[in-house]
Formats: structure tokens, C-alpha cells, sequence
């Protein structure tokens, strides 16, 4: 919350990436006191290290400082209230954190949790879901991972490779200016 | 360059081989506790990641050459739907690991799983390590006195 209040407050865009990767440790933090140790693990290795390393790899690239923002705050912040407030009233309808009662623990849980010993025998029963019963799922993530990677190697490369070719062509064109 | 930074080069060396570790027990232990394939495979690009910051990228690149990434990012995916295929002509449905194992039901889901999340791990590792080059290779080095 703090770290979130003194990010709104920055200008400095150095700063600010060094201070959501903070966000996302304190996140990993609050995962793991919240008993999800894998979601943990992703949100402190992706968000609080390699979007923070690609963060300062695109400040590389652009400048510095953010400009100072050109319009008034007040229809995004207008947004932003009603969306979090929509979001907290959702929220209200939730059954109580680790409620035994609640409707993902007495439809398919109780399934999972008798089939899975003798069915797959995997004694981590996350993993058994994740890479089995749910196999598809988990292959069409691994193929929207895949499509991101190949997306942004595009976008990144496809452009200095066009840009070294017209300089080749622009090499060709004096050649052959001066050869003629 | 990068000869100043002592104890920055020499945490990492400690910490590289370390991470890489805990990334290979994350991503073989995932059977028995949290982890699995995407965990082990950000924790992975992460060690190499650190390596490439500390030591420059063309260090990280003798390494893991690009064209090695690029490959590996189709590698894992072809790993996690060949895994399917297989199950497929051996007479089951797509991604029905049973029949991996002609004895054993349970071993076939066992071996299926670790096929299925080595092939996640390798995309997700892959993946990650091909966008920091993407980003590093267009970046312009900075001398370390405008830090």
C-alpha cells in the first residue's frame, strides 16, 4: 500500500521500476503467508526480477523521467474508484479464506482429493491437476507463453533487422553511384 | 568493462550455481511439493538473467547462444504435445499418460508429468531468457558514470 502511494507519487521512472519490483517482493511475501508457496515463487522471480530487469532494459531505450501529465487526473481516478469499489463489492459475496464450506471445496475437491491417490499417485496433488487431469490447459499456457515469446521477439528484432537491411540497401545505392 | 563491482561478481558467482539448483529442484520435486515446470523455468531464466547483468551479455550468450533459445522455445512446447501424440498411437486419449507405461498406470502418470512439465520448463525458461536478449540486444550501453 505505501510502496503503491509513493509509486503514484514518482517521477522518476528508475525509481519506479526498482519500486514495483519491491511491490511484487512484498507480494511474493504475502503469498506465502497465505499458504500459495508456487504462486509465490513466480510472483518474486518474474515481478520482482525479470520485469524489473526488462523495465530497466526499456528505460535503456527511452528516457529517464516521466513527462508531466497533460490532463487533468480527475476522469481515471473517477474510473479507478468505481472499478475498485465494483471489485471490493464483489469481493463481499467470498466465502471467508479457508472456509470448509466454500463452493471450490465441495464440488470437484472432494473428487480430485479421493480419485487422485490411486489414479495418478502423485503425492503433490496441485501438480497431478495442473499436469493431468488438466493436461490440455496447462499445454494451451505453455503455448500462449510460447506465442508471447515469439510476439515480442518480433516486435523487438524484426525491427533492428529491417533497419540494418535498408542501411544495406542505402550502402548498394552509393556503390552504385559511385560506381557509375 | 565491469571489472569494478567485486563483490557484485562474486555473490553471483556463488548465487548462479545455486539458483540453478533450486530451479532443477523446484522443477523435479514438483511431484511432492509446490513447484512445477513454470516455476522452475522463470527461477532458471532468472539465474541466467543474473548472470548476463553481472557479466555482460555477450558472457550469458557464449553460454546460451540465441539460436539454442530460439530452438528450445518450439522444444519444450513439441515436448508437451509429442508427450500427447505419443499416448495418442499407443492406442489412449491425447494426453492420457496410462498407457506410457505398459505395467504400471500410476508410473506411466508419473513419467507423463515429468515429460509434460520438463517441456513447460524449457518453453518458460526459454522464453524468458530469448525476451531479455530481445530487449538487451537493441539496448545502447550505457557508460556506468550516468547511472
Amino acid at each position: 500500500m505505501v510502496i503503491g502511494l509513493a509509486a503514484v507519487r514518482m517521477r522518476s521512472l528508475f525509481a519506479l521500476a526498482m519500486l514495483s519490483g519491491a511491490f511484487s517482493l512484498v507480494a511474493a511475501g504475502l503469498f506465502v503467508t497465505l499458504d500459495a508457496v508456487d504462486v509465490a515463487f513466480t510472483e518474486a522471480a518474474v515481478g520482482a526480477g525479470i520485469s524489473t530487469v526488462l523495465m530497466l532494459g526499456t528505460l535503456a531505450l527511452t528516457s529517464r523521467y516521466e513527462r508531466p501529465p497533460a490532463h487533468k487526473p480527475w476522469l481515471p481516478l473517477f474510473v479507478v474508484v468505481v472499478t475498485g469499489a465494483a471489485l471490493i463489492y464483489g469481493t463481499l459475496d467470498m466465502p471467508n479464506f479457508g472456509d470448509a464450506e466454500a463452493p471450490a471445496m465441495t464440488h470437484v475437491m472432494p473428487d480430485y482429493l479421493e480419485r487422485e491417490p490411486h489414479e495418478i499417485g502423485v503425492p503433490n496433488i496441485v501438480t497431478a491437476i495442473l499436469a493431468s487431469y488438466r493436461g490440455y490447459d496447462t499445454m494451451g499456457e505453455t503455448a500462449v507463453v510460447f506465442t508471447a515469446g515469439i510476439g515480442v521477439l518480433v516486435l523487438l528484432s524484426g525491427l533492428a533487422r529491417r533497419r540494418r537491411r535498408r542501411r544495406g540497401a542505402d550502402a548498394r545505392a552509393e556503390q552504385g553511384d559511385a560506381d557509375t | 568493462m565491469m571489472r569494478h563491482h567485486l563483490i557484485l561478481r562474486i555473490i553471483t558467482k556463488i548465487l548462479v550455481g545455486l539458483i540453478m539448483l533450486f530451479a532443477f529442484y523446484v522443477q523435479f520435486h514438483g511431484d511432492y511439493s509446490p513447484g512445477g515446470g513454470f516455476q522452475a523455468g522463470v527461477i532458471m531464466a532468472v539465474a541466467f538473467i543474473l548472470y548476463g547483468l553481472v557479466f555482460t551479455v555477450e558472457k550469458a550468450q557464449q553460454v546460451l547462444p540465441p539460436w539454442l533459445v530460439h530452438k528450445a522455445m518450439a522444444a519444450g512446447l513439441l515436448i508437451y504435445a509429442g508427450t500427447g501424440v505419443v499416448s495418442l498411437l499407443l492406442g489412449a486419449n491425447f494426453l492420457d499418460y496410462n498407457v506410457l507405461n505398459a505395467h504400471d498406470p500410476e508410473h506411466g502418470q508419473e513419467l507423463g508429468i515429468l515429460l509434460v512439465e520438463g517441456g513447460v520448463g524449457i518453453t518458460v525458461t526459454a522464453v524468458m531468457v530469448s525476451i531479455y536478449y530481445a530487449f538487451v540486444d537493441r539496448t545502447p550501453v550505457i557508460s556506468d558514470e550516468e547511472w
